[in-house]
């Protein structure tokens, strides 16, 4: 279980997160959505120890999470970064194995798994040694999960997992993600602002609206709910579309 | 006046600020040297893309400053009859100024650059911050194996440089001038002390130290986007090149003023 309490984070003069309060559940699904600059990039890298919260605390299973936990709970977290933030210099099975290596694997053996990790992402052995910067982006995508789950992580942290992408890659990048998760059992936070993302990936949705959590409940009641800002949020972009239109 | 004075000192208190986070960053990187994990290949391919390939660029200039360091000292020489001190100020001014000096300069050109524009682009493409969710130190990682690669292997470019540089002279001294080449090299050996030598390594140490810090330094710490890069390629290359040439006059007061 992921527990944040009242994080407070500015960048200068500008605050961010102003009282963020929430719990992922372990085996959880959960979506976190805003619109840009809401805080929710910023939340996850609070999590990750990127940033440092100004206040508040977050707690992994009852322990806090500071500079001398974090390490520990790292080794136990996945990450599939917005950009797939795949390692140019290293070849496409190096990142997949980048933590086994580090932790002493034997070589074959690292690279044994991250090619069962690269076919479970729908990537053949050929692409093995090929490096970042010859793959599409799809294809850095898939990578960028085969990393995250290299380790088998109890839990596994999404960056705008659709962006970038085409509605059709966007669509098997969450169905990837959905499969993926349910084999693993793993606890996963995504930060999104896609809602085919949400209502695929996702068991329960938090709104983070100006650095707080506005509004937080499972997926089947999102259409339901009386939250304005989540209204204003799900709706925000065709109201946007009428206003040009008209 | 109260204006102006005021600017300068927040310019200087920038400038120390600058030399504080430096200096910290310098502390942090050196403080990794001893702590497992060590990452070896990290380091041989720092050792390789600074040391190796700068050999061609360190040659060639070395080569033609040589050659150019003969003509104009046959010619200052001539005009009060000196010419034959050619191999003697070629050497010592090879060893102990030139060869650390124009090694150090392109260690900074090719590889300060190359190191702030790749980290800054990690930074950019969020490779940094992968590092640490996959719990592996980029100080560590990146910046120790750099810096201690370039401060081995810039001394033995500075020696490479040395010896082309001599070549260069002597080549020019026996072709064009007319100089006997084995007493020109015998000339050259016999001029040149242990302390000429160990002051060009030395620098070649201090120097390979700061090209690398800074290329670090300043891609660790560049702002995001493209425009970001571009900011922290140059600032390092300008960083690297006047902390090359400062600490060039601090060594050489330290070891031949005494």
């Amino acid at each position: 279980m992921i527990t944040l309490t009242d994080i407070h984070k500015s960048f200068g003069s500008t605050p961010v997160l102003q009282g963020a309060t929430l719990t992922a559940q372990r085996g959880e699904n959960l979506a976190i959505i805003g619109g840009s600059g809401s805080g929710k990039s910023v939340l996850l890298k609070c999590i990750l120890g990127l940033e440092t919260p100004d206040s508040g605390s977050i707690a992994v299973d009852g322990v806090p999470l500071t500079a001398k936990t974090r390490p520990t709970f790292l080794n136990d977290f996945g990450m599939l970064f917005q950009s797939a933030a795949l390692f140019d210099s290293l070849p496409l099975w190096q990142n997949v194995a980048f933590r086994l290596l580090h932790s002493g694997m034997p070589q074959p053996k690292a690279r044994d798994i991250a090619l069962r990790k690269l076919a479970r992402v729908g990537l053949g052995p050929e692409t093995a040694d090929r490096y970042p910067g010859e793959l599409s982006g799809g294809m850095q995508k898939r990578a960028g999960l085969a990393r995250a789950i290299a380790t088998d992580p109890s839990v596994i942290f999404f960056d705008e997992p659709t962006t970038g992408l085409d509605p059709i890659r966007a669509r098997t990048i969450n169905a990837l993600i959905r499969d993926i998760v349910a084999e693993a059992g793993a606890t996963t936070i995504t930060i999104t602002h896609d809602m085919s993302t949400v209502r695929t990936t996702a068991d329960r949705v938090a709104l983070l609206h100006e650095g707080q959590i506005a509004w937080h409940g499972a997926v089947a009641d999102m259409d339901a709910a009386q939250s304005p800002q989540l209204k204003h949020f799900m709706m925000g972009p065709v109201d946007a579309i009428g206003t040009d239109m008209r | 006046m109260i204006r102006l004075l005021a600017a300068l000192g927040a310019a200087t208190l920038r400038m120390l600020a600058a030399l504080g986070r430096v200096t910290l960053f310098a502390g942090d990187a050196l403080s990794h040297i001893a702590r497992p994990p060590i990452y070896w290949r990290a380091f041989g391919s720092a050792l390789l893309q600074i040391g190796f390939f700068s050999l061609p660029v360190v040659g060639l200039t070395a080569l033609f400053t040589g050659g150019a360091l003969a003509l104009q000292i046959y010619a200052g020489g001539a005009r009060f009859e000196a010419e034959a001190v050619v191999p003697q100020i070629v050497a010592i001014g090879m060893v102990r100024e030139l060869g650390p000096v124009l090694v150090g300069l392109m260690v900074a050109a090719r590889v300060t650059s190359s190191i702030a524009a790749e980290l800054a682009t990690m930074k950019v493409t969020e490779q940094i911050d992968a590092l640490i969710t996959l719990s592996t130190d980029p100080m560590k990682y990146l910046t120790t194996p750099r810096v201690v690669a370039a401060s081995l292997v810039v001394p033995l470019l500075v020696a490479v440089g040395d010896v082309i540089g001599i070549l260069g002279g002597t080549l020019v001294a026996t072709l064009r001038l007319g100089f006997n080449t084995a007493s020109y090299l015998q000339n050259t050996v016999d001029f040149l002390t242990a302390l000429d030598i160990a002051s060009s390594l030395t620098k070649g140490a201090v120097f390979g130290f700061i090209a690398a810090l800074m290329g670090c330094y300043y891609g660790l710490s560049s702002s995001r986007g493209a425009a970001g890069v571009g900011v922290a390629t140059k600032s390092s290359v300008v960083a690297a090149s006047v902390l090359i040439l400062a600490a060039n006059f601090v060594l050489t007061e330290a070891f031949f003023s005494a």
